[in-house]
């Protein structure tokens, strides 16, 4: 460990690992720190990604694949399905990751590309030197060291901690932390290449449950709901256990993961001077579907360009490190997740009895292509009646 | 004050952004509260997955 590089990423996330390893290929010199001893585990997660968002990043790779998700299927609160089929779309769907693997080789790139990774290494404070961020002062086995940084990358995932020593309030409001409880259930009669949301006050009020195919007979089956929601005895672990003793009794769970998902709008301002905040820390979860792992990367590998160009210029300021915050929020990525958390906030006002009414007017609908989009520009089309409220949610596709 | 049942926490921190006063910290494997910061306001009860946490009357 040096006492100095051009660039300390904080946390070895996917968000982490991408500016890491972006930052090295551009020959900076780059450290990233992970608080825990193993890159990649505990899982907080539950593992789905779009097939084209990973791929521009990395090439898929079956060691770190649990499983091709081929169709997904929306479960309205009284049954109704509604049916996402890749065949039919000619479109893609995902992929399940086995994390453990899949963050170990974003890492592993990383270090390929030449950035130092000490793992058990946690932030313990900023170096702040008049208003700017100049490192870290990390802690590693009992032993605190300075590690100074003309920029430093906070890829703290959801607890967010560093960006606010450094100043910049990340707390997020209850209705918008999902309190999330997964099994991963093996010995299961599953379709492996499909992944389920449940939807409804009973199953998972105001947020959803999911069936993510994880393999043969396996799933991660998981819940979030607001916290704002929860209630001691309907907690997100309750309404887990009580879908696994109505749906997969049998089931045998061999891995426990809980966590937080943040589903707010993203921070007003995610840079400060020698400082860049992206993924989770930076609230740049899909609000609506509570995905992260995507958003990460692409926040990941965009601060470390921005970072390669401000210190070649020599200067690492908030106002030089703007062009980040700009690039991410008026890129597709920025505009769907406005996008998206106006939808998030519409669909969580739905009651059951509506939200099976909207399910209903789209369920056997070939879908064309698989997106957000695809389905509200249907659900617009063929209720009429409802034309009022949902002229918002027109607004705000077009 | 604010009890950390540590054999129920999950050590995920779902709990720590919720709160308002910045107490607590997920430190590798288990989680603190710096009882000096914590208001006991119960915020982070409600976050908790598996009710881990829990506000309790000072003895």
């Amino acid at each position: 460990m040096k006492s100095e590089y051009d660039v300390l990423v904080i946390g070895g996330g996917p968000g982490g690992a991408v500016a890491a390893w972006n930052a090295a290929k551009a020959g900076l010199s780059v450290c990233i720190i992970e608080k825990r001893p193993a890159i990649g585990a505990p899982i907080r997660c539950a593992e789905g990604i779009g097939k084209d968002l990973l791929k521009e990043f990395i090439e898929p790779d079956p060691r770190w694949i649990s499983a091709d998700i081929r169709w997904a299927r929306l479960i309205a609160p009284d049954g109704t399905t509604v049916d996402l089929d890749e065949g039919r779309a000619g479109a893609e769907v995902g992929y399940v990751l086995d994390r453990k693997v899949f963050d170990r080789e974003l890492v592993w790139k990383a270090s390929e590309a030449g950035a130092d990774v000490f793992v058990k290494t946690r932030a313990v404070a900023p170096i702040m030197e008049e208003g700017r961020v100049c490192g870290a002062m990390v802690e590693f086995c009992g032993k605190r060291r300075e590690i100074r940084a003309k920029v430093t990358i906070a890829a703290d995932g959801v607890e967010s901690k560093f960006a606010r020593w450094c100043g910049i309030d990340t707390t997020l409001p209850l209705r918008e932390m999902m309190s999330c409880a997964q099994y991963l259930v093996t010995g299961i009669d599953i379709d492996s290449s499909c992944n389920d949301f449940y939807l409804g006050g009973e199953v998972a009020p105001q947020g959803y449950l999911w069936v993510f195919g994880k393999g043969e007979r396996s799933a991660n089956i998981g819940i979030g709901i607001p916290a704002s929601k929860a209630k001691p005895g309907l907690r997100a672990k309750d309404y887990l256990d009580r879908f696994m003793n109505e749906h997969y009794p049998d089931g045998r769970i061999i891995e426990c993961v809980f966590g937080g998902d943040p589903v707010s709008r993203p921070l007003p301002c995610t840079v400060a001077d020698g400082l860049m905040i992206v993924g989770d820390a930076a609230r740049v979860v899909d609000p609506l579907t509570g995905g992260g792992i995507g958003n990460a990367m692409i926040t990941g590998k965009m601060a470390a360009e921005t970072a390669v160009k401000a210190i070649a210029a020599g200067d690492t300021s908030k106002a030089a490190l703007m062009s980040y915050d700009l690039g991410w929020r008026d890129a597709k990525m920025g505009r769907i997740l406005e996008r998206n958390y106006r939808v998030k906030e519409y669909f969580i006002t739905l009651s059951d009895e509506k939200m099976n009414t909207l399910a209903r007017s789209i369920a056997g609908f070939d879908f064309s292509e698989i997106s957000v989009k695809a389905i509200l520009k249907e659900i617009i089309t063929r209720n009429p009646k409802f034309l009022l409220e949902l002229k918002n949610l027109r607004d705000v596709i077009v | 004050m604010l009890t950390i049942y540590r054999e129920i926490c999950g050590y995920c921190g779902a709990c720590v952004s919720v709160c308002p006063e910045g107490a607590l910290e997920l430190i590798d494997a288990y989680l603190t509260v710096d009882d000096g910061v914590c208001i006991s306001c119960g915020l982070c009860t409600k976050a908790c997955p598996i009710g881990a946490l829990e506000v309790t009357d000072e003895e």
